[in-house]
């Protein structure tokens, strides 16, 4: 009795999600936000083209850009480096290296990045520069000095790289211990085996996040306004500043944020399907 | 207690006092001594969770023993000064979960280890590949992925992956128990050639076939203890322990 009920409600279960399934009109499934996204981005677009003032914030703010794309560019390669380091340093033997590895993690992480970029830029690089300037000096006879461009991008770096070690060691600690058993058993070396056995695979698990720390870095470098390096935002500040045209002007800002935004999400989505596809029928 | 059939003479592998402890509490390895002479064949069999497979791990040192010793070819495998990654290149392990690398070809999986541990080249990795692949019976599969492959198939590939090392000792882990019935043949095949090649292998498995055939001492461990140990037809048809014989009741029909 008991019995019977149960297979006829899973029978009816299994009846309904085929029913669902095999119905599903095309207008179900189409991504109308795409649609409804590019219709606002084409609707500013008419906007900057057709209307002086929104023309002349355009104008203005645009050459921001290749500022924006490096400070992007240069923080998150920084950042890969620091969160792979920190990353595997999580996972290793040395008790040391774990520790330090830990500490730059969850300090880092708990603090905001506006104040962190302004103790970097304006604390510790003038109180260390004279110090770590004059050793330089005396050894190897050369002396650096850090824009507040690189300042905010190396804060930036240090905070993405913090994110990214746990992506790291996340992606790592996906990989099942038997691939490493494996590695190790046919006399792979530790190093050897996280190289070319688990690394490899951890990428999968990794990339995707990876892109979208990718985008928050772009997003972020809006900050570096703060320090007064002339990127997008603080371009448009300038421009709304002087001219009273706020509106104008971070409507502009906005636009091209998301433009590359959502350019690079649709990339981004792009490689992942390729990677879900090859992954079809794996163990 | 072990014995062994030859003693006095060296032992390609030798388990003295092996103890191995979880946790301070779970006692997965009790006191095992075990000799095993080169070219011998030992199967051990065991209840599920009686610890055969940390007696098998224990020797290449995928499982620290807790107490004890271990020497493999002469090796003292928990004397620091011994460089453990050379000693597995000798000791191939094959897994129940077969454990190939998903990212890599049939054929970059077998030439991957030969190549940074052996130093060997690519054609000359390649060669020896192909020739295990054909012992194998599966040299067309040499460009697939795992994934393209049967479990059968798979552990084949596995086999070959640890035989192009050209080790000394193989050490097999419920090779056949995650494969599905009709794989579980093409796997023993293999396993029963190299046995009749001489090579020295340690085989944890459930396969009584396989331990008849193939085996010249057979192992029966419980609760990480040796409980008996002799010829397979002996302790199959007449075992001196109450738990070996109530082993042999469930499991023989």
């Amino acid at each position: 009795m008991i019995g019977e009920v149960a297979t006829k409600s899973s029978r009816h279960r299994a009846e309904g999600t085929a029913r669902v399934r095999d119905e599903k009109p095309w207008w179900d499934t189409f991504p109308w936000w795409g649609v409804f996204i590019a219709g606002v981005l084409a609707w500013m677009a008419f906007q900057i083209r057709t209307q002086d003032d929104y023309a002349l914030a355009w104008e203005r703010i645009i050459p921001g850009l290749s500022l924006t794309l490096v400070a992007t560019i240069e923080a998150f390669a920084i950042a890969l480096l620091l969160g792979l380091t920190a990353g595997m340093g999580q996972l290793s033997r040395n008790i040391v290296v774990r520790n330090v590895a830990r500490t730059y993690v969850e300090f880092i992480r708990g603090i905001p990045m506006l104040p962190l970029i302004f103790t970097v830029a304006l604390i510790l690089v003038p109180e260390t520069s004279d110090y770590v300037n004059q050793r330089l000096d005396a050894w190897f006879g050369v002396t650096y000095k850090l824009s507040f461009q690189m300042r905010a991008t190396v804060t930036l770096a240090l905070i993405y790289g913090a994110y990214m070690a746990e992506i790291f060691r996340g992606g790592i600690q996906s990989i099942p211990p038997g691939q490493s058993e494996a590695g190790r058993s046919l006399g792979l070396t530790r190093r050897q085996t996280m190289r070319s056995v688990v690394l490899p695979q951890a990428m999968r698990a990794i990339i995707p996040p990876l892109g979208n720390d990718f985008i928050a870095i772009l997003k972020d470098t809006s900050l570096l306004s703060v320090l007064g390096v002339l990127e997008i935002t603080q371009r448009g500040r300038q421009f709304s500043a002087s001219t009273f045209k706020f509106r104008e002007g971070y409507f502009v800002v906005s636009f091209i944020y998301l433009c590359l935004t959502l350019g690079l999400s649709l990339l981004l989505g792009v490689l992942e399907r390729r990677m879900t596809r090859d992954r079809k029928g794996e163990r | 207690m072990a014995t062994h059939p030859e003693s006095g003479t060296t032992s390609m592998i030798s388990l003295r006092g092996v103890s191995k402890t979880f946790d301070k509490t779970i006692h997965a390895v009790v006191d095992v001594d075990l000799e095993i002479a080169e070219g011998e064949v030992v199967v051990i069999v065991g209840p599920s969770g009686s610890g055969k497979s940390t007696v098998l791990r224990c020797i290449n040192l995928l499982e620290v023993p807790t107490e004890g010793y271990v020497t493999v070819d002469g090796f003292e495998l928990l004397d620091p000064k011994t460089d453990i990654d050379h000693v597995r290149a000798e000791v191939g392990m094959v897994f129940q979960q077969f454990n190939l690398f998903p990212h890599l070809t049939v054929i970059q999986n077998i030439t991957l280890a030969q190549r940074k541990v052996r130093g060997r080249s690519r054609s000359e990795a390649v060669e020896v590949a192909m020739g295990q692949l054909t012992r194998v019976g599966i040299p067309e599969k040499a460009d697939a992925y795992p994934r393209q492959l049967s479990g059968g198939q798979q552990q084949r590939v596995a086999i070959a992956r640890s035989l192009a090392m050209d080790p000394k000792v193989m050490l097999f882990d419920e090779p056949t128990s995650a494969l599905d019935p009709e794989m579980v043949k093409e796997v023993l095949d293999v396993m029963l050639e190299l046995a009749a090649g001489g090579m020295t292998m340690v085989v944890v498995t459930h396969e009584m076939g396989f331990a008849k055939a193939a085996a010249d001492r057979l192992v029966f461990i419980d609760e990480g203890v040796i409980v008996e140990i002799g010829l397979p037809e002996e302790v199959f048809s007449n075992p001196k322990h109450d738990r070996t014989r109530a082993f042999f009741d469930k499991i023989l029909y």
